[in-house]
């Protein structure tokens, strides 16, 4: 399943940089959320996947009985799900508010911080 | 600004006396270090610094270093207190005084440092103070000039000097001097050339060699107590310091005798002609001090003992007449308010002091018997007789000393003796606090010429064997050496050196008109900063276009190149796609999430853009709960609901993805897309198929119940091994929060004052 899931990945990563390089901003905050999922699953396959055995420890018992799930990168990813809806939310919040006070979506257009060198000069 | 004092401001001051005080005790301390030194035992202190890199603040004191301490100690307390009283009532005084004591502590800890960094450090201390002495009149746009200039000069040679010092600590693996000097020569050795030339950048900008020698001239900007440090015994000796100091691991092949003889005789031969061309005293002295520079960069050509005797001897001589001579200068211009040398003449009478000095620092730069720098001349020639290139250096070395004779003439003779000129300003003598240097150095001059055996024993042999990194045999050093060719050329140098003085008006006009016709290397520096300016602004406007998918563009193109090419360098060899056993689940979410990006992908509705994005997060949420991870599955199912809600909330208000209603495509963007997307699942693949290292879980494995006493392995490692990290995830997602919060609501708080104000 790590190779198919591998090329899942790719796809997602490269749509996610397609939208990224869109001048629309609401695009790029789409491809961040692929983003995202595309790392979640990285660093998930990178753990090798187990089919049908969480990683949890019987009753009576001091360790798992025979092969369950990594459990590391399962906690690893938790973490990063977490952290990348944080970044997302700040991010959307940065989007919409840019929107309001430059009223465009055009990251062409959203010139606050390097504005357009005035060419009359 | 004035540059001259009002003479009856207070000058007694903290910042002026005080700073002079310091320094004199610190030249008192050095003191005590001659006899330990002449009896050739150099005094070594290590404080670590960075010791992983083996950096430490070593100083080391033997002959070398501590006639150059002494020289920095010596001179600086003089011209601080001679600079008390010249700029005395200054509106920025004491701004100056910090100036010139930071130059002063960084030149010692030039001359001190034993480690090549610390010594790099203080290197660029002494540009960076020496800078800022420099355009001291910043309200002058030519001083500000100026000032820039021989930063820019000095620090570009400053950081080929790095570059040179950490060869040399990769190629003998030490950056101490002592070592290295004991170690034996570089020659022949890996990169010695390449280090050759590094340290002769450095030293070649500092000590302003023939052709990077315009800055030094420009230099003279400065108020003439700083020309008289600097130009003296600090800031431009600090190259030929760096020579002398590398001179045992550095010299004796062709290229440090080629090199270094002819840069050296050029350098002295040009700059003394130049010297001769000048009518500002002050100018005048700026080109006699190349002249010293270039002379002694001649001598540290040679290897034998007498070029190196030549070398100190000089070394001392022109440090003491030359810091005399600027002091002299500065007296005169205060006191008549010219420096032209066509106009003064005639100030014996009401400056006798002054006259006495000039007359002692002039006979020494002269080279006249029985001054010390008569023995430094005939030193000098026997020095010349012995080296390789003699056929070629005493020709230039007479040259040279014949035209200081001459320039010694009109800068200490001419204007107190010569015929009265018409001067701005009824002369007077000089006030006590300036007098002190010039007299006290003039008559050091005089006795140490007098006192061969005692200069040589304290303070020129201990150089000369720290030079030569070998005990020296001394007995060079003598005001009588018999009648031999030095003293024959000696005798032609005075002759020569009389015959320019009497025709030097003539010459001076013929040599004017000689510099007109040739290249100005000081206005080809302005049109060469220019150009880079120009150069600069075309790069920025080239690299920082301000638009953001250019920036993505760039990084995404820089990421795929970059792993690309580590692909190919390593050969990792076929893939292996291991798709084989897989059945209808596993092929049907992978297609689920697919078929999610595509439609985000190509859609022009937001809503269609949010159900293909919630398909992706529900797709990926299945594959956690198929391959043993529930916690995950639960928390993305979560996190994605929470995402789609967010985003449905915040799109409402916003336009339309395309406000054409028509997508418009890229394709260089897609190629660059797929390109970073296939190396991404190229990489993966290759993870995948290397063993499996499954220790650390192994751990967790064990510990979950026997040590954090949980049996959901996940959780334990969550908020027990790893609490740590999820405390910093929570605090993440509240500033994430608060951010959030602060943007719309604040903004929106922003917003409704303002209206309510209009």
């Amino acid at each position: 399943m790590e190779a198919l899931t591998a090329i899942v990945i790719g796809v997602l990563t490269a749509a996610s940089v397609y939208l990224m390089l869109a001048r629309n901003f609401m695009r790029f905050l789409f491809g961040l959320v692929l983003l995202s999922n595309a790392v979640n699953l990285t660093i998930f396959a990178s753990g090798r996947m187990t089919k049908g055995a969480p990683a949890l420890v019987p009753y009576g018992e001091d360790a798992p009985l025979g092969v369950v799930g990594n459990a590391l990168p399962q906690a690893l990813v938790l973490t990063a799900i977490v952290i990348g809806f944080g970044l997302l939310a700040f991010t959307l919040a940065l989007a919409f508010e840019g929107y309001r006070r430059m009223n465009s979506v055009d990251t062409d257009e959203m010139r606050f911080a390097e504005p357009k060198e005035d060419t009359t000069k | 600004m004035a540059e001259h004092s009002d003479p009856n401001a207070p000058w007694k001051t903290v910042s002026g006396i005080g700073t002079s005080a310091v320094t004199a005790l610190l030249f008192v301390f050095f003191l005590q270090y001659l006899p330990i030194v002449a009896a050739g035992e150099p005094v070594r202190w290590v404080v670590p610094w960075i010791p992983s890199l083996d950096i430490n603040f070593t100083f080391w004191i033997d002959g070398l270093s501590l006639m150059f301490a002494l020289l920095i100690t010596g001179i600086g307390a003089m011209v601080m207190l001679y600079a008390a009283k010249y700029l005395a009532g200054h509106p920025q005084y004491d701004r100056f005084a910090l100036y010139l004591f930071s130059f002063m502590l960084s030149m010692l800890g030039l001359v001190l440092a034993d480690n090549l960094i610390a010594l790099f450090v203080f290197w660029e201390l002494t540009t960076f103070t020496s800078y800022l002495l420099i355009g001291f009149s910043h309200t002058d746009p030519k001083s500000r000039r100026n000032a820039l200039q021989a930063l820019l000069l000095t620090a570009a040679g400053g950081l080929a000097l790095l570059a040179g010092f950490i060869l040399i600590g990769i190629t003998q693996g030490t950056f101490e001097m002592s070592e290295l000097n004991a170690a034996g020569s570089l020659v022949g050795k890996e990169f010695y050339t390449l280090i050759l030339f590094l340290v002769l950048a450095g030293a070649f900008t500092k000590s302003a060699q023939v052709p990077f020698h315009f800055w030094l001239p420009n230099a003279m900007a400065a108020p003439t107590p700083v020309s008289a440090y600097l130009h003296s015994a600090t800031m431009v000796k600090a190259g030929v310091y760096l020579l002398a100091r590398m001179h045992p691991s550095l010299s004796g092949s062709d290229l440090w005798v080629w090199i270094l003889s002819i840069f050296g005789a050029v350098t002295a031969v040009f700059a003394s002609f130049m010297a001769l061309r000048q009518t500002d005293l002050k100018q005048t002295l700026a080109y006699t001090t190349l002249m010293a520079l270039g002379t002694l960069v001649m001598f540290l050509a040679g290897s034998t003992g007498y070029a190196i005797t030549a070398a100190m001897t000089f070394l001392l001589v022109h440090s003491l007449y030359k810091a005399g001579l600027f002091l002299t200068i500065g007296i005169i211009d205060h006191a008549t308010g010219t420096r032209d040398a066509n106009v003064l003449g005639g100030l014996k009478s009401a400056m006798p002091i002054t006259a006495a000095a000039a007359a002692l620092a002039g006979i020494a730069m002269a080279g006249i018997p029985p001054f010390l720098g008569f023995i430094a001349k005939e030193v000098a020639y026997a020095g010349a007789l012995e080296m390789h290139l003699w056929l070629f250096v005493v020709p230039m070395a007479l040259i040279a000393f014949a035209l200081m004779f001459a320039v010694a003439g009109i800068v200490a003779y001419k204007p107190f003796f010569g015929p009265q000129g018409a001067l701005p300003h009824e002369p007077h003598e000089g006030p006590w606090p300036m007098l002190l240097g010039p007299v006290t150095l003039g008559a050091l001059g005089l006795l140490f010429g007098l006192l061969p055996g005692i200069s040589a024993y304290y303070l020129i042999e201990p150089a000369v064997a720290a030079v030569m990194g070998a005990p020296d045999v001394g007995g060079r050093v003598k005001l009588w050496a018999g009648f031999n060719l030095p003293l024959l050329l000696s005798l032609v140098t005075f002759g020569l050196g009389y015959l320019i003085y009497l025709k030097h008006q003539g010459l001076r006009e013929r040599l004017a008109r000689i510099e007109a016709k040739s290249p100005d290397l000081d206005a080809s520096w302005d049109v060469f900063l220019d150009k880079f300016m120009g150069f600069t602004k075309l790069q920025t406007k080239l690299i920082q276009t301000g638009v953001l998918r250019q920036y993505m563009f760039a990084t995404f193109a820089v990421f795929a190149l970059t792993v690309f090419v580590t692909l190919m360098a390593r050969d990792v060899g076929g893939l292996t796609l291991g798709l084989g056993g897989l059945g209808f689940m596993e092929w049907g979410v992978a297609l689920l999430i697919i078929a999610g990006t595509v439609l985000v992908l190509l859609t022009s509705s937001r809503i269609v853009a949010l159900v293909g994005l919630g398909v992706v997060g529900i797709g990926v949420a299945l594959i956690f709960i198929m391959y043993s991870a529930p916690d995950v599955a639960i928390t993305q199912l979560l996190v994605e609901l929470l995402v789609v809600v967010l985003l449905a909330l915040a799109f409402l208000k916003m336009p339309n993805l395309d406000p054409t209603g028509v997508q418009k495509h890229n394709f260089a963007n897609a190629v660059l897309a797929i390109a970073v997307g296939g190396l991404t699942t190229t990489v993966l693949l290759l993870v995948v198929d290397q063993p499996f290292d499954r220790r650390l879980t192994e751990f967790f494995e064990a510990a979950s119940w026997t040590q954090a006493f949980g049996r959901n392995i996940v959780n334990v490692i969550l908020v027990d091994f790893r609490t740590l990290d999820t405390f910093g995830e929570i605090a993440v997602v509240l500033v994430a929060a608060l951010g959030a919060f602060a943007l719309l609501k604040g903004a929106a708080k922003a917003r409704a004052v303002k209206e309510d104000k209009k």
